[in-house]
């Protein structure tokens, strides 16, 4: 797929947060919107995956360990056909099978139930680790916020990756710096996050985390690297393609009002429509 | 004279014979949870995944979802205690095929005292949606719960003692069933449930009451969860005086499953005995089951006094 393919299909995953969390009045736009062109990535480039046969044995894996921007997760299982982008709608609301946080009981699509921080790597690494026994050759992979590295258990799965050099396993850092109390390096830095999983014997990528070029090439980058698995610092903005919400850690969990609702869809239409002129 | 936690090695070494999806992982305690015997067998699966059992339930969701059946294994304090949200949110919550296999429950972990002692496992585990949770009395019990957790799909707490216990369980026709409790002895006057470890100080204390012209019916739960109600609750009826015994905290454990059960369904006078909302401490098992009253001589002075 092209760039700018990949560029209007992260616009729809864009409007697919900003429907979602507007419909539930709830849930995490800021870090699903800076992640918009990751998941985009993974779901229509990077990932072995059917929409048909969600559990197919031998497909990539994904886990959200940053589950609370589940609506950009959503958004773009939707979009590439694991169910109706409609359903978006349904996004927390009660008796929906959209969670709050990612359900692999009940949402197609979903590799892994996550949501409470810093659990996810450690499935991932359990994910890659059952590849390597099996010998079979999928690639897992894992996001993670940049506030979320904070816990414990991240640097315990960092330790088992790299100690058991699992290179089938990409973990991705979704740094936009901003966390709930604040910037991340205010609250309790993380920095600095390159030497951090260096140290953890990880193959570490920095990059602009919104930039399909510079994602392109570091999952390239991250496939040819053997014997160690590999750490992409995806350096990105928080609110990602909404003015408004911009680099503003207020929109870490705060739905648009209908106003804001209608401000949001306005700008990612003209976005969509600029990149159709192409 | 075996401990429960060598059933607990043994029997993974013989399953692992049979199903190569069978997975051990270990938190640095392998020598400890006996895992070091399919260490020895099969070390290409068994994964020792450090001192990070946060980490290690995590690796163990993992697995499970490619396919394996992992046996996530450490000392009840940790598997239960500090990996908890773990297990609750990794594994209970998408209830994924793992097994949990505590070892080094309660006070009869001795020496190492209360930090290591961990009397709350049940209490959290059977608070779990979807969670089983066994608590086997001796080497026989705990080698068919270990089979039957693997051909069980779903999580299940395992629970195993560092202490040699007497085999009372080798009786021909014994037959081992998630969730169903065992009648050990027939009695009138009262009913004591007990589990694990206790078991077998319950027998003894059965016997005693016995020359004492106290005759009670035992019952050995080794599944806590799912509860065998309908043997509870038939009991009850039966006896209408009912004692439970656990190497427990009287809070949460089988105590507490048994009060609900029976305050729902045949309201009866029930005696937790068990850990009394203390802390242990430092000594040989034996003389802390003996100073806490767990063993067959404090399970008979309570009843006694209870009965009087």
């Amino acid at each position: 797929m092209n760039k700018l393919d990949l560029q209007k299909i992260a616009v729809e995953v864009r409007k697919g947060i900003i429907e979602g969390t507007h419909s539930a009045k709830a849930g995490h736009p800021g870090g699903s919107l800076s992640a918009a062109e990751i998941f985009t990535y993974l779901y229509f480039e990077e990932m072995n995956i059917d929409p048909k046969d969600p559990k197919k044995e031998d497909r990539d894996r994904f886990v959200l360990s940053k589950g609370h921007t589940a609506p950009g997760l959503y958004a773009a299982l939707a979009n590439r056909g694991f169910f109706p982008v409609e359903d978006l709608l349904t996004l927390r609301h009660t008796g929906s099978y959209l969670q709050g946080h990612p359900d692999m009981k009940h949402i197609p699509g979903v590799d892994m139930s996550s949501g409470s921080l810093g659990q996810g790597i450690s499935a991932a690494c359990g994910m890659a680790l059952a590849a390597k026994l099996g010998g079979k050759d999928y690639r897992v992979y894992t996001l993670l916020g940049d506030g979320e590295i904070q816990e414990g258990q991240v640097w315990e799965a960092a330790m088992f990756a790299g100690f058991r050099k699992l290179d089938n396993l990409v973990v991705i850092v979704d740094n936009n710096n901003l966390q709930i109390d604040g910037a991340v390096d205010e609250v309790c830095s993380p920095y600095p996050i390159d030497k951090k999983f260096e140290s953890f014997n990880f193959h570490v990528i920095d990059i602009d985390g919104n930039d399909f070029d510079e994602i392109a090439k570091a999952f390239a980058e991250a496939r040819a690297t053997k014997g160690q698995p590999t750490a992409i610092i995806a350096h990105t903005v928080k609110g990602k393609g909404v003015s408004y919400m911009e680099n503003v850690g207020d929109w870490h969990g705060k739905a648009p009002n209908d106003e804001q609702y209608e401000i949001a869809m306005e700008e990612l239409r003209k976005a969509g429509e600029a990149l159709c002129q192409k | 004279m075996i401990a429960t936690r060598d059933s607990y090695g043994n029997a993974l070494v013989e399953l692992g014979q049979e199903h190569d999806n069978l997975i051990v992982l270990d938190a640095d305690l392998a020598a400890a949870t006996k895992t070091g015997m399919f260490k020895k067998a099969f070390p290409d699966r068994h994964i020792d995944c450090g001192i990070a059992e946060a980490n290690m339930t995590g690796i163990a969701a993992g697995l499970s979802t490619c396919g394996y059946v992992p046996f996530a294994s450490s000392f009840a304090m940790f598997s239960a205690g500090r990996a908890f949200e773990q297990v609750r949110n990794s594994i209970g919550y998408p209830h994924l095929n793992v097994k949990i296999g505590a070892t080094h429950a309660g006070i009869s972990v001795g020496e190492d005292g209360a930090t290591h002692q961990c009397n709350e496992d049940i209490a959290l585990m059977r608070t779990i949606p979807g969670m089983v949770v066994i608590n086997p009395s001796d080497d026989v019990e705990a080698r068919a719960a270990v089979k039957a957790a693997y051909e069980y799909n779903g999580p299940v707490y395992l629970r195993f003692g560092r202490l040699a216990v007497p085999v009372i369980n080798d009786t021909p026709g014994y037959r081992f069933e998630i969730g169903k409790g065992v009648q050990l002895r027939d009695g009138k006057d009262c009913t004591i449930i007990a589990t694990g470890l206790c078991v077998s100080e319950a027998l003894t204390a059965a016997e005693k009451l016995a020359e004492q012209g106290i005759d009670a019916q035992l019952i050995n739960i080794h599944t806590i969860k799912p509860l065998d109600e309908e043997l509870v609750i038939a009991a009850a009826k039966k006896t209408g005086r009912i004692f439970t015994v656990e190497e427990h905290s009287v809070i949460g454990g089988l105590g507490a499953a048994v009060c609900e059960c029976l305050s729902e369904h045949y309201p009866a006078k029930v005696t937790r005995i068990g850990v009394k909302d203390v802390f242990g401490e430092s000594g040989p098992a034996k003389e802390l089951l003996h100073k806490y009253e767990l063993d067959a001589e404090g399970i008979t002075k309570r009843i006694l006094s209870e009965m009087k």
